[in-house]
């Protein structure tokens, strides 16, 4: 857009950014490593990338509520040291207080900020009507749709007429009408110049969200999360999602973040063991999306966006599985594409009990930590492991959140494959009893 | 009607560490100086009479009831501010927490009736010969049996606000103030009123006890109807009972349809939740109060003043940023450390001063298989109620229609002081001449058995309708349907009802062990029995025995008992 041409100074300015979590034992784990990021009045800027890259991080540092590790982080040209007076907040949660009305909410920025009674609601009022709420404002939250409930959230945010506004995902808790409404209330108000803000800045996963709204994206790569690739959205609002030049944007963004591809999935997990993280992927949704690739009208190989946009999954969701499916060689992720494996099909075509049998190799071929966890079982006399040693291992890697998903996904995955049993009570692996004379 | 649980529950999966034990030296050496403040003036004569006169004329009661419900009150007013302070300190800061949690976490297993006889001593000598230090004494027993748990539960709800809540308060840099009253209270509030309504079931019990007191030779009555019944008690009027057992029936009706009914239903507004409920039908109060335009001015009036005060720019403005890698001060961690532990050392050496002077192992020996007999008796009693109860219970909860009339009688049932309905249990054992050892035991439970029941109630209205049908339709019957669906379904209820029921029962067999008729003297053998004894003797090292005793039965009984069925529980019979 024309209109971020720099007026005045930059509202944000962030330099080497680091964020980084202590480990006794080991390693730091790095979640934002040299991040560097320049806010000018009069843009929209998004910062699109998969969950852990770090994205919401960011925001919450540009925001003060949290403190980098290392690297400056400047409002309007002074250090940043807390929540700062002109930045408001919109959450993916909408975070609204359930025992407020719709006017109240609205108003706790201003009653913060010690504003009059009579101001208060007067700026309240304009607030609500602004933003589509009007005679909602003796309801409760609980009492309002999801879409209701975010245009509580925005105008909270609104009425204390911040410089700078932060969106957390907005509107991925929505449904796809609901949000794509508001996404182009929102639009029609910044281009109208009726919003009371400078700027903005909005974390979204959703690469269509960002290429439709944003005038400047960072696409940030995960773990540790980083800027991949800054890009400028060069069209004009209102966009046209089917406009072909906008399709081509959105195809080359989900090729840079399938980009940092492994060169084949083994060596990757070779190189890595222990130390990576699975998604918590169910084997249903695995064997759904095979099925799908395998049937009409991808025979077997398809298109991300497209894929995306048939199963109404979003980047976040279709690239974890994806990946899952690469590493455990079902099928092949490159170039923004996914196409089906040999043995992939071989799964697809098989009937329960072999799907099973199947699984069970892959996991103990291509999982080193199933692998790992059969293998103790086998050793051990009475067949039983506890299964805080894996996790204090994976720990070792990776965030105690990250350790206790990998674990419950491979606890779920083995459960599958039939190649150990769990029981939570006692926090225990365990073989099956016929298990043993099998293999 | 939903059901929070017990306090005492919470911190289930919390294993017991060495904190504890300090928590319990403390405790036990704070007693023992309030024992020694006590002592000091125990035979000393009051300087003047602190007994009201007391008349047995009907026509007094109206104004020992407004007494009693005042003081009440009173009681509740400190233990709200208690929680505010005791438990956002103890939430707010790390260190104070490590010592804070596990010192409440003892003192609700404490009998705190067994210390009435110095804290009303305590009382009595910062005001001497003024009616006053009475007042504050009977409200201070109050208060112990009602801080705690609502204590508990606020500082659970602190510990448990939802991250984004607080993330948008910082961001909309809320005082600490605004924050307290617009985030704190009202995520607290329908844990609070729940807590405060079961707290003030216990209180009735309690101002009951506390009104008339004998320690040693000083006696004193303060006029309400604790006092009324005490001396009906002495003069063998059985008519004046019943006519306080029917002004007592009117408070807490009043108290239940006027203040705790539309307090809990109006409660259900701060509900964290995100889809509007099946909404219940207001109590009738609450109607009036919401739909009637005098009731609506005064209440906003009021509504609009408190409003000003929470909007108060008090404290700083959350200007600091969170930073996940400033690690604590190892200095003032230890520096902290090195006091508590003095100060367990000290209370250490107290006790230990304080014991060797008077009492001998076979002391604790007595204590110990005195309390025993108490266990037996509560575990006998626990189990008679469970079988009446449970299925009783569920079969009310199964049925909406019997729910809506059983549960507030149920409810009703359990804030009515038990020690009022004594009396006749007592004028019968003594006419038959039976046991008092087997039928003075029926009373420890009289007041507390209707926890059982409306929790059960609760969780029987609350099993799944669609699961009701799967139940159905398998034709799941007969024991095992017991077995497998309604007691799995219920136990985490049950579980709530029986630990406060058994609680309870360990507090009143101080007052259910012993029981007079007139001249005649009742006793039972058993740790309650020991510490009224011990009180009415004002043989101080037995009391404090006798209370340590039963503060590390409550507590042990808890730990390996209530905790891990709780957890077990809650773990099995819920789904996600």
């Amino acid at each position: 857009m024309d209109q971020a041409i720099m007026v005045d100074a930059p509202l944000v300015t962030v330099r080497n950014c680091r964020q980084a979590y202590h480990k006794d034992a080991s390693t730091d784990l790095i979640v934002l490593d040299d991040v560097n990021l320049t806010l000018q009045s009069g843009e929209i800027v998004g910062l699109l990338g998969r969950s852990g890259s770090g994205k919401s991080t960011l925001l919450r540092i540009v925001s003060g509520l949290l403190k980098p590790t290392s690297g400056e982080v400047k409002w309007r040209g002074q250090p940043l040291t807390g929540p700062a007076a002109g930045v408001a907040m919109v959450f993916q949660s909408f975070a609204l207080f359930p025992w407020l009305t719709v006017q109240e909410n609205v108003e706790i920025g201003l009653e913060a900020q010690g504003v009059k009674k009579a101001e208060r609601e007067e700026r309240t009022e304009s607030a609500i009507d602004l933003i589509g709420l009007g005679g909602y404002d003796t309801a409760y939250p609980k009492e309002l749709s999801g879409g209701m409930r975010q245009r509580v959230g925005l105008a909270r945010a609104l009425v204390v007429h911040p410089d700078l506004l932060l969106m957390d995902e907005p509107f991925s808790a929505l449904d796809v009408l609901t949000a794509e409404t508001l996404r182009t209330d929102l639009i029609d108000l910044w281009m109208n110049k009726k919003l009371p803000v400078k700027s903005i800045l909005m974390v979204t996963h959703n690469i269509e969200e960002a290429v439709l709204m944003c005038d400047r994206v960072l696409v940030f790569s995960s773990n540790p999360g980083r800027v991949a690739q800054e890009l400028k959205v060069p069209f004009p609002h209102p966009r046209n999602r089917y406009d072909p030049a906008f399709r081509q944007m959105v195809d080359d963004i989900y090729g840079i973040m399938t980009r940092r591809k492994p060169p084949t999935a083994q060596a990757a997990v070779a190189a890595t063991g222990f130390a990576t993280p699975l998604h918590p992927i169910s084997t249903n949704i695995m064997a759904g999306l095979l099925e799908t690739l395998e049937g009409k009208p991808y025979d077997g190989r398809a298109d991300l966006p497209a894929l995306a946009a048939a199963l109404q999954y979003e980047a976040d969701e279709l690239l974890p599985l994806g990946e899952t499916l690469s590493m455990l060689g079902f099928a092949l992720l490159e170039e923004g594409d996914l196409h089906i494996t040999q043995a992939g099909r071989k799964f697809v075509d098989a009937e329960t009990e072999e799907r099973k049998q199947i699984f069970a190799k892959i996991l103990q071929a291509q999982v080193p930590l199933a692998a790992e966890i059969r293998k103790v079982l086998d050793e051990r006399w009475n067949h039983r492991a506890s299964a805080v040693r894996f996790r204090d291992e994976l720990e070792d890697h990776m965030s105690p959140e990250y350790a206790e998903e990998t674990l419950r996904t491979v606890i779920a995955w083995g459960r599958y494959a039939e190649l150990y049993e769990y029981d939570e009570e006692a926090q225990q692996f365990s073989l099956e009893e016929e298990d043993e004379d099998e293999e | 009607m939903t059901s929070f649980a017990a306090p005492a529950l919470a911190s289930g999966r919390r294993m017991p560490n060495r904190w504890d034990g300090v928590a319990m030296l403390l405790v036990m050496g704070l007693l023992i100086g309030l024992v020694d403040v006590g002592r000091s003036t125990l035979f000393t004569p009051l300087a003047a009479n602190q007994t009201a006169t007391i008349h047995l004329d009907p026509s007094y009661l109206p104004f020992y009831a407004l007494r009693t419900t005042a003081r009440m009150f009173a009681a509740l007013f400190c233990s709200l501010f208690f929680t505010f302070t005791f438990a956002t300190l103890a939430a707010k800061s790390r260190r104070a927490g490590l010592i804070l949690i596990p010192i409440l976490d003892i003192l609700q297993s404490v009998p705190i009736l067994g210390f009435l006889s110095f804290t009303v001593v305590f009382f009595l000598n910062l005001f001497p010969g003024r009616v006053f230090g009475a007042e504050l004494a009977c409200i201070f027993a109050i208060f112990t049996s009602q801080a705690w748990n609502m204590a508990f539960s606020f500082y659970q709800s602190l510990t448990t606000l939802p991250a984004d809540l607080v993330e948008a308060s910082r961001a909309f840099r809320l005082s600490s103030w605004q924050k307290f009253w617009r985030l704190d209270v009202p995520f607290a509030m329908p844990g609070l009123v729940w807590n405060t309504m079961l707290s003030m079931s216990g209180g009735w019990f309690f101002v009951v006890a506390s009104e008339a007191i004998t320690v040693g030779n000083t006696s004193f009555a303060l006029p309400g109807i604790g006092s009324y019944v005490a001396l009906a008690l002495q003069q063998k009027n059985l008519l004046a009972i019943f006519y306080a057992i029917i002004a007592m029936l009117i408070v807490i009706l009043l108290y239940d349809q006027l203040l705790f009914r539309p307090l809990v239903a109006w409660s259900g507004k701060f509900r964290f939740e995100t889809t509007a409920s099946t909404a219940t039908p207001d109590p009738w109060m609450l109607k009036l109060i919401r739909q009637t335009r005098f009731f609506q001015a005064v209440f906003d009036t009021i509504g609009g003043g408190v409003g000003k005060v929470f909007r108060l720019r008090l404290g700083a403005g959350s200007t600091v940023q969170i930073d996940e890698n400033r690690q604590p001060s190892r200095v003032i961690d230890i520096l902290w450390y090195l006091i508590i532990a003095a100060l367990a050392g000290y209370s250490l050496w107290r006790i230990v001063g304080f014991i060797a002077g008077s009492l001998h192992w076979s002391d604790l020996g007595e204590a110990l298989l005195m309390g025993s007999y108490t266990m037996i008796r509560v575990i006998v009693l626990m189990s008679i109620a469970a079988l009446i109860w449970v299925p009783i219970g569920v079969w009310i909860g199964l049925r909406p229609k019997a729910t809506r009339i059983a549960q507030p009688i149920a409810q009703f049932l359990a804030a009515f002081p038990a020690n009022l309905l004594f009396p006749p249990f007592v004028v019968a054992i003594v006419y038959f001449h039976v046991s008092p050892n087997i039928w003075l035991t029926p009373l420890m439970l009289i007041g507390t058995q209707w926890y059982i029941l409306f929790n059960v109630i609760a969780g029987a209205a609350a099993f799944p309708g669609d699961m009701r049908e799967a139940v159905a339709n398998f034709r799941i019957r007969g024991f095992l349907r017991w077995r497998r669906v309604m007691i799995p379904g219920i136990l985490p209820y049950f579980v709530t009802g029986a630990i406060t029921a058994s609680g309870g029962a360990w507090n009143a067999s101080i007052v259910a062990e012993v029981a007079s008729w007139g001249s005649t003297n009742l006793h039972a053998q058993g740790l309650g029995a020991y510490i009224a004894q011990a009180t009415a003797a004002g043989d101080t090292p037995r009391i404090v025995l006798g209370v340590a005793v039963m503060s590390a039965y409550v507590i042990t009984f808890n730990r390996i008992l209530w905790r891990p069925l709780y957890a077990y529980a809650s773990r099995r019979t819920t789904l996600g």
